[in-house]
């Protein structure tokens, strides 16, 4: 029998009894809307870290030097932490040589900082803030642009003037209803004029990345935040991804020699990307995708039972038609296919409705949180591909009883 | 044709009894059905039925035959082994110079689909399905494309003057003309043999006339046409008469002389 022929012969079947088909394929709808809005909310999650999590802590195409990782998600052991407080820090020192070797174009900032108590002259409560001190790229690597007043200048960097960047919570906190620029903010007993205020960075997890203050690397903030020599990290960009890595194998091959590391020795740095800060939220994100699989199975499980005893009780009823059938000249595997098709059809069908539930509670939740839902093409193929799946899974023992009618006793039943 | 002899059935010509003599031998092309001692055993809970004892029974091409007997006497399951639905446990079935008496089951499929057509006492179409698609089924099953499909199942429908009506279902039509729908049906595969099943089982006397008149003109325009059933005034209308009783072919004789023996040698029904 023809392929389409069969699915039409199926389409209609299900059409003629529309509420039973409906609840034959309710198992196997909720398994898929679940499939599809797992992996929804898990890929809007996943888009959530990437571009407003760590897209905001680290730059494009980018990596940083540091003595130990900034972003420690995950579960380690003692040896690890052991391992990381035994590494040297890393010193102004190391700046000039890793400066040196990186090719033309890529941009580099030194970036240091500490949470320091800041005072000013509008509002009596001093209040800890997170201070950074910088090297010139800095703003340029981060994207970062003012949202009132500027950046510092190449003049401030280069004389490690008294001028500072603030966030625009910093802003709002310490010149409530004043115009901050041009005013002062003291750290440490010395006062800081604020040259401009940045755009709003936003906040994940409910915390805000707008409460920092920025202040050139020579600024006689540096000895309060690179104490004796340390730094946190050198930043360094590149404009590929591919000048990334190779830069990144540069600065390694520096600071090994500037360790003594000999070959076999592990580094006792860190270059960290934005792919290894993403490592831990990825192996989250595969055991939400294996739940989001796992969960959703049980429902098809369910959907296959069903389908497979409204197959048999297909098959009892229609006994007579497949002796007609088998009279005219139906061959074993001519039934066999008509009723996998029609158990295929119905559980596709059945996944195709779940895709469209998917689809709506995905955008349902997407409206009432934060969390960006992106449906994924691979999702919705997997979903139906699963249904057919399922459909011939739970249809193969009905249909294979059927084929098996004996033709004579088929057409004597009523 | 030669006179009967003292062994076989009433009737039997001694052309047919040489055919079946020929034990392994692949009749001539004109011979459609050959069975040769035709067994069949049923185990019904440890008791054994023996519903045909030795059949023996051959058909030319054009011939357009009657099976009679009582109930019991094995003719359905002669028609059922006949028309390959199934097997023998013992002898031998020719059908159009091939033995089916050994066949698989698809192999039995096959020769249904391109061999026989059946028309049965309760019509047997699929409810669901248009006249016109019920016609198309054994195309479907022989592999043939859907427009050459449609052009022979109307043709095959028009033969039996349904041409008007090849889009209603089975519930929108008259029983004489389910029967008709499933004769075109039967036909459209241009069968060797069509094979029918008390045929007028379900129908009142006028329009039974009416079916017999399609299998009249079928046998006259050259369709082998066999035809079971236990009604003498239906079987008065083919021209070769076959008695079973208990399992055994009673009588195998032509028209004219089983009406005149028609008070004698018919079936107590």
């Amino acid at each position: 029998m023809p392929f389409f022929e069969a699915i039409r012969l199926a389409l209609q079947q299900i059409w003629v009894q529309k509420l039973k088909s409906f609840f034959t394929l309710l198992g196997v709808m909720i398994g898929v809307t679940f499939l599809i809005a797992v992996v929804s909310i898990v890929g809007g999650m996943s888009r959530y870290m990437t571009d407003q999590v760590v897209g905001k802590i680290m730059a494009v195409n980018s990596f940083e030097l540091r003595h130990r990782p900034n972003i420690n998600i995950g579960d380690h052991g003692d040896e690890y932490w052991r391992e990381l407080s035994r590494r040297p820090r890393i010193k102004e020192s190391d700046i000039a040589p890793v400066a040196q070797v990186l090719p033309a174009g890529v941009k580099y900032a030194v970036v240091s900082y500490d949470n320091l108590t800041v005072q000013s002259k509008f509002v009596g409560k001093p209040k800890k803030v997170q201070t950074f001190t910088v090297g010139n790229d800095y703003f340029d690597i981060k994207r970062m642009a003012p949202s009132k007043g500027r950046m510092l200048s190449s003049q401030e960097f280069d004389r490690g003037m008294n001028a500072i960047v603030v966030g625009q919570d910093v802003a709002d906190y310490f010149f409530p209803s004043l115009d901050p620029l041009n005013r002062e903010l003291t750290i440490r007993g010395i006062p800081y004029t604020v040259v401009g205020v940045a755009e709003k960075q936003g906040s994940a997890f409910g915390i805000s990345f707008d409460k920092f203050i920025v202040a050139p690397h020579k600024s006689p903030l540096n000895r309060f935040v690179n104490v004796h020599g340390v730094i946190d990290a050198v930043m360094v960009q590149t404009p590929s991804r591919e000048g990334m890595l190779e830069a990144m194998e540069l600065v390694r091959q520096v600071m090994r020699a500037r360790r003594g590391l000999r070959p076999g020795q592990k580094d006792n740095f860190e270059l960290e990307t934005s792919d290894s800060a993403l490592e831990f939220w990825n192996k989250i994100k595969g055991y939400l995708v294996i739940a989001g699989v796992a969960l959703p199975a049980i429902g098809l499980v369910v959907g296959a039972i069903v389908i497979m005893n409204i197959m048999l009780v297909a098959v009892a009823e229609r006994t007579r038609e497949i002796g007609i059938r088998k009279a005219l000249g139906a061959k074993r595997r001519d039934i066999m296919s008509q009723f996998l098709v029609e158990s295929a059809t119905l559980s596709t069908v059945g996944a195709a409705f779940g895709v469209a539930t998917g689809f709506a509670f995905a955008q349902l939740i997407a409206a009432v949180t934060p969390l960006p839902a992106a449906v994924e093409l691979w999702s919705v193929i997997v979903g139906i591909s699963i249904g057919a799946g399922v459909g011939i899974v739970a249809g193969v023992y009905p249909a294979s009883r059927a084929s098996r009618l004996d033709p004579i006793d088929a057409l004597r039943q009523e | 044709m030669s006179k009967d002899t003292v062994e076989a059935p009433l009737g039997m010509t001694a052309e047919r009894q040489a055919v079946i003599a020929a034990q392994g031998a692949a009749p001539e092309k004109d011979w459609v059905i050959v069975t040769r001692g035709i067994k069949r055993e049923y185990d019904m809970g440890g008791e054994i039925v023996r519903a045909l004892r030795g059949v023996d029974i051959a058909i030319q091409r054009n011939e357009y035959v009657a099976i009679m007997g009582p109930s019991g006497s094995g003719k359905s399951t002669l028609m059922n082994v006949i028309g390959c639905l199934d097997t023998p446990s013992a002898g031998e079935y020719w059908l159009n110079g091939t033995q089916v008496s050994k066949m698989s089951d698809d192999a039995l499929a096959r020769v249904r689909n391109k061999e026989i057509g059946f028309v049965f006492q309760t019509f047997n179409l699929l409810p669901r399905a248009t006249a016109l698609h019920n016609v198309e089924l054994p195309l479907v099953y022989a592999g043939v494309g859907a427009d050459e499909r449609k052009r022979r199942a109307r043709e095959a429908l028009e033969r039996v003057q349904l041409g008007e009506r090849i889009h209603h279902r089975p519930n929108e039509l008259s029983g004489g003309q389910r029967q008709r729908v499933a004769i075109a049906r039967a036909l459209v595969n241009n069968p060797s043999i069509l094979l029918a099943d008390e045929p007028t089982g379900n129908l009142d006397s006028t329009t039974s006339e009416e079916i017999m008149r399609v299998f009249e003109s079928l046998a006259a325009q050259g369709q082998t046409v066999i035809m079971v059933t236990h009604e003498p005034d239906i079987a008065a209308h083919a021209r070769r008469v076959v008695v079973l009783r208990d399992g055994l072919v009673a009588s195998d004789d032509r028209q004219s002389t089983f009406a005149e023996k028609l008070g004698i040698a018919a079936p107590s029904v």
